[in-house]
């Protein structure tokens, strides 16, 4: 069992870390544990049912425990909040399990959230003050950037529909993948979708509409779907300079000129890329061994959905099976969805200290 | 110390599962009048019965509460989370059969499949402002099933009966439910998406691993198993 949340090691070391936060500069932020559910679903969508606890308020309505504090805070921010702001919070996380029973459902979080500045600057920053609060734990650093896979599939020569999509699910590999093979004429049109490109009439034994969705929006799918037939496949090479980048798994110099070379075929990832170098000579000032750190072109595909830009993560470097210590990234997407409308450029990561404790005490 | 078999209250169900196990030489029966929910079992000793509506069987099993159970395979998989690590199933009854589906109306002549509903989904978004609604009781199966499939921007509203009429209502865009047939669904101007069977269900006979299992239980199990054939 992991231990409780309670922990008086758990709990010293949250105050550590904290106090560490606010030392650079971070105002401490407090949220409720209860947040309004709308807010959550409407962001992260239905999968979010099953990662957080939800309740029921007789007044306020559907309420979940909150499964992490970026929303909150980022939400406080757009109300009040300076440009650049630093801010720390601290206390439990809840997160449901529906298959693993030796996952912890309560889990203390500490994080550290940077607001506005210069964005390499900023990713730098966040990512060497937590490298810094967790020094001597024999930790293994991950690192990758979303950003440069999204802004490869922004220079694809395809439909904007089609780049779309991509972006769309950039975050569900498994999508992502099967659009990439329709796309590329990999996988062929399917039977229902030629026969219906072909009808003369389509909706002749559609029956009668019922429901929400009008007749007009399926028209609509229908025009969308012949352009979409009509649009010519990406190429072979435009294909394989996705691979490439999906694919990245060197030290970051080794990447950075490896992207480079994929930049001059592909142009439109020359700024992402001139990005990360920014990003690597922030962290080579701030004292990171930038010529040993890892980069991955998939990392944060799977599990740190909101994040479009520089992603990372602490691991134990013995103990792969162990949660990340530590996970951040850049969300400055997320900051325009809660935002409505307005937005700021937004870089943080959360530290687990359970398990700094139990690293700390040999006990991992 | 005997084991507890719990079965289906009434209804086709608990018929069939009657019928089931006298096929095999266990007469199962209710105690005294119709109303009461005890029973008893002849043909082997050590076996007591109990009668219980078919969706708080899994409830009981998972809780060890039952020693046994027969019930839908749809209804172990929705209500009982980390099914298989809690529950065995040891025998598949073959009657009670339904396909918990996706089904959409027959006049999105657009959608045949998951990839389709999830592109739809995108579009219903962006012009609706809110999440296209897919009404179900089949909560988790229905989740687990379109995350696995990567389909997003969808919602689920809870609908406990009468499934088939949400879309006429426009209280949602889709339904996830339970057929045998396919003709109510048919009767209610929708279709189901080609890919769209979740799970196909029948009544099993389960298995409790949280209930006490004693020499003695396991024993009269042996003895039941031998009886049934399985």
């Amino acid at each position: 069992m992991m231990p409780g949340p309670m922990g008086a090691a758990a709990r010293a070391e949250a105050a550590r870390l904290s106090a560490l936060f606010e030392s650079v500069g971070a105002q401490a932020v407090d949220t409720s544990i209860l947040q309004p559910a709308d807010v959550l679903l409407d962001l992260y969508g239905e999968d979010i049912r099953a990662r957080a606890y939800v309740t029921a308020d007789p007044l306020r309505g559907e309420m979940m425990l909150r499964p992490d504090f970026t929303v909150p805070v980022v939400r406080a921010h757009m109300e009040e909040g300076g440009d650049p702001a630093r801010y720390t919070y601290a206390g439990e996380v809840f997160r449901r399990q529906e298959t693993d029973p030796d996952r912890p459902i309560e889990f203390l979080q500490v994080g550290f959230e940077l607001f506005g500045g210069d964005p390499a600057e900023a990713d730098a920053e966040v990512f060497a003050t937590i490298a810094g609060a967790l020094s001597g734990l024999d930790l293994r650093p991950s690192t990758g950037d979303i950003g440069i896979l999204m802004a490869a599939v922004r220079g694809l020569q395809t439909s904007d529909a089609r780049k779309g999509a991509l972006l769309r699910h950039i975050w569900r590999p498994r999508r992502f993948r099967a659009l990439l093979d329709r796309y590329s004429a990999r996988t062929p049109l399917p039977a229902h979708k030629k026969t219906l490109l072909a009808a003369a009439d389509p909706f002749k034994e559609a029956g009668p509409q019922v429901g929400v969705r009008s007749r007009a929006e399926v028209a609509d799918r229908i025009s969308t779907l012949r352009e979409d037939a009509d649009t010519r496949p990406l190429s072979e090479e435009e294909t394989a300079l996705i691979d490439m980048i999906l694919d990245l798994r060197e030290t970051a110099p080794n990447v950075l000129s490896a992207l480079r070379d994929i930049a001059v075929d592909m142009p439109a990832i020359t700024e992402a890329v001139s990005g990360l170098r920014r990003r690597l000579d922030a962290l080579s000032a701030r004292g990171v061994d930038v010529d040993a750190l890892p980069f991955e072109g998939s990392f944060g595909r799977t599990t740190l959905e909101y994040y479009d830009g520089f992603v990372f993560g602490f691991q134990h470097a013995s103990r792969a099976d162990l949660p990340p210590v530590a996970t951040g990234g850049r969300y400055d997407a997320l900051t325009r969805v809660l935002g409505q409308g307005r937005s700021v450029a937004a870089v943080g990561g959360v530290v687990r200290p359970e398990l700094v404790v139990r690293i700390r005490e040999g006990r991992a | 110390m005997t084991i507890r078999l719990g079965v289906p209250s009434k209804g086709r169900l608990m018929d069939k599962t009657f019928d089931w196990f006298g096929a095999r030489g266990l007469t199962l029966r209710k105690n005294g009048n119709d109303r009461e929910y005890a029973g008893v079992v002849e043909g082997i000793g050590g076996v007591e019965l109990a009668l219980l509506s078919a969706g708080e069987i899994p409830r009981e099993l998972a809780a060890g509460r039952l020693h046994l159970g027969v019930t839908g395979s749809d209804l172990v998989r929705e209500k009982v989370a980390g099914w298989d690590l809690r529950l065995r199933e040891l025998a598949r009854l073959g009657f009670g059969g339904a396909d918990l589906v996706i089904a959409v109306p027959q006049g999105w002549v657009d959608v045949d499949t998951l990839d389709d509903l999830d592109a739809v989904a995108a579009a219903f978004r962006r012009r609706h402002g809110f999440r296209l609604r897919i009404a179900t009781k089949y909560h988790r199966l229905t989740r687990e099933f379109l995350k696995e499939h990567g389909v997003a921007d969808y919602q689920l509203v809870d609908s406990q009966g009468a499934t088939e009429g949400v879309v006429r209502n426009e209280t949602a865009e889709a339904i996830s439910d339970i057929t045998s047939t396919g003709e109510t669904l048919r009767a209610n101007g929708l279709k189901i998406l080609s890919d769209g069977l979740i799970h196909s269900s029948q009544a099993t006979l389960f298995r409790s691993g949280a209930a006490q299992w004693s020499e003695a239980h396991r024993a009269t199990l042996e003895a039941l198993e031998e009886k049934l054939g399985i």
